[in-house]
């Protein structure tokens, strides 16, 4: 497996909020902050529920299905570490189990960019990058 | 204590200054900032000792390099905004707040960059990678490839597509009504007029975006000065009044991938308001200087502020409807797209001086002008001048 010193993309930088996200992708779970008191879901993660103001939460496990909501194609390589992907698709997905909350993914099962399309079902799937990180990405469901 | 209402042309602008727009200014940073800031003084009348209150609102110069250089022995007053693109517009409202509350006399509101000879506009937005108001987009969504604004923003613009069909011919007609307008200026950095086809036969950079969606990169700098109708009296211009002011933020601020409505900008809360404060309606605006990072940006907008419904702001921009002559003349200086990028400052410019009578693109007869800011991933601002 790949060193993080040896990737050519940009790697997640976690805080004490994230942490847990990235460790459950490492088990290959799809978790997300879930309110304890007025069970909202939240993402990206954060100490507060901005809807009711408590601190208390859970991670929660949703299957790993999600909708494509919209999408944009690089055509240029605005970061050297993707150069080789051209043209690249970078998909917003709706998590369909967690309502209201969204990833940012690639695919990773050989989609081409023509072929992306608002509302397309997609399985979310788990790439261990490198040895320190698993990224979630996404597949034709 | 002031209801924002009553803060409605309680202050003006009394003074303006441009440097030329280009790819190579030959000044520093520092410089290039300070010689709008000086014709900006001299166009009001002052002496650069006068001014007490400073508004800063690009990266490389600060408050006290300006109070150092221009002399000022008491600055009162200095902020600068994070809002990226909305940072001068928003500043207004400092500017107003500042002055009319007494704290300030003369608020100096400025901002410019080499960003083109310079540290180049895109290179330092992809070195901010995961830092300050980016922190979470460098964790969840740089690590995707998403790392330049066309990328941020080019999500919002597929999906008005889908949802409401807008087209990029639609797009088109932005980016060529930018460019008339900048080909009739005598300051402007890209000059020769474009057609339908030209836009779309230039590179898709970022699908939606071709080339010819997106700003330019450009070194300059443009400054004004606000103070009250009561000084104004005694100086050399005649006053543009601020109407109304105010700066917005959408719904899921930090993150545009989590926004329930991506293609909702923060203006949409906003414009109710100003119109409010103005005692105006959208049909009472004779031109609109709208940000124009990229050609969607312009559509969004027309639809947040109000001059068309949501989802009818590409037929609305077809037929010449935004250019010199048509209903709602936008951008008459050419914009982000064809003026040059200063984030902004030369919107707020031209809108004073479309209220002045001063443009090389003049409105006629126009007494009304709007200036919108639009900058990090949604947030906004909207000014409204007036002659009243
Ligand atoms: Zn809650």
């Amino acid at each position: 497996m790949t060193t993080t010193s040896e990737y050519k993309k940009p790697i997640p930088r976690p805080t004490g909020e994230s942490q847990p996200f990235w460790d459950f992708c490492k088990k290959h779970e799809l978790r997300f902050q879930r309110c304890s008191k007025c069970n909202t879901f939240r993402h990206y993660p954060r100490p507060l529920c901005g809807e009711c103001g408590s601190f208390d939460f859970d991670w929660v496990q949703v299957a790993p299905k999600g909708t494509v909501h919209s999408w944009v194609t690089a055509h240029r390589a605005f970061h050297p570490g993707f150069a080789e992907e051209l043209p690249l698709a970078i998909v917003i997905v709706d998590v369909d189990e967690a309502p209201g909350i969204r990833i940012m993914a690639n695919y990773n099962d050989g989609t081409k960019a023509d072929e992306v399309a608002v509302g397309a079902p997609v399985k979310i799937v788990f790439d261990d990058v490198t040895e320190e990180f698993t990224l979630p990405k996404i597949a034709r469901a | 204590m002031y209801s924002p209402k009553e803060l409605s042309n309680k202050t003006c602008v009394v003074g303006i200054g441009e440097t030329t727009y280009s790819r190579k200014s030959g000044m520093t940073d520092l410089t290039l900032q300070l010689t709008a800031a000086m014709r900006a003084i001299e166009d009001a009348g002052i002496k650069p000792g006068d001014i007490d209150g400073i508004l800063p609102q690009a990266a490389g110069a600060t408050s006290e390099d300006f109070a150092t250089n221009l002399g000022i022995k008491d600055l009162r007053y200095s902020a600068q905004i994070n809002m990226g693109g909305a940072s001068p517009c928003a500043a207004i409202q400092n500017g107003v707040l500042a002055v009319a509350s007494g704290v300030c006399n003369y608020v100096l509101l400025l901002s410019g960059r080499n960003g083109y000879s310079g540290a180049r506009t895109a290179q330092s937005i992809g070195a901010g990678l995961g830092s300050g108001p980016m922190r979470t987009m460098g964790e969840f969504e740089y690590i995707y490839g998403l790392v330049a604004p066309m990328l941020w923003y080019g999500p919002m613009a597929r999906r008005h597509m889908h949802l409401y069909g807008t087209t990029s011919l639609q797009f088109a007609e932005v980016s060529i009504a930018m460019r008339r307008h900048a080909s009739m200026q005598s300051n402007a950095q890209m000059k020769d007029p474009i057609t339908i086809e030209d836009h779309q036969s230039s590179p898709i950079l970022a699908d939606p975006f071709r080339l010819l969606d997106c700003c330019l990169q450009t070194d300059g700098a443009a400054a004004c000065v606000i103070t009250t109708p009561e000084r104004a009296k005694d100086l050399k211009k005649k006053p543009v009044y601020i109407s109304a002011f105010g700066e917005a933020h959408p719904d899921s601020p930090s993150s545009i991938t989590q926004r329930p409505d991506m293609t909702t900008f923060g203006i949409a809360k906003l414009a109710p308001r100003v119109f409010e404060m103005a005692g105006m309606t959208p049909k009472d605006v004779d031109v609109a200087e709208l940000y124009d990072c990229f050609t969607f940006t312009v559509i969004n907008q027309l639809e947040d502020i109000g001059f068309c419904g949501k989802g009818e702001g590409g037929p609305f921009v077809e037929g010449g409807r935004i250019q010199i002559g048509g209903d709602l003349p936008v951008n008459t200086h050419g914009g982000l797209l064809s003026q040059g990028h200063i984030m902004g400052m030369n919107h707020v410019i031209e809108g004073i001086k479309q209220v002045r009578g001063s443009s090389d693109v003049q409105v006629k007869d126009a007494e009304v002008a709007l200036v919108s800011g639009y900058g990090d991933f949604g947030d906004g601002a909207l000014a409204i001048f007036s002659g009243r």
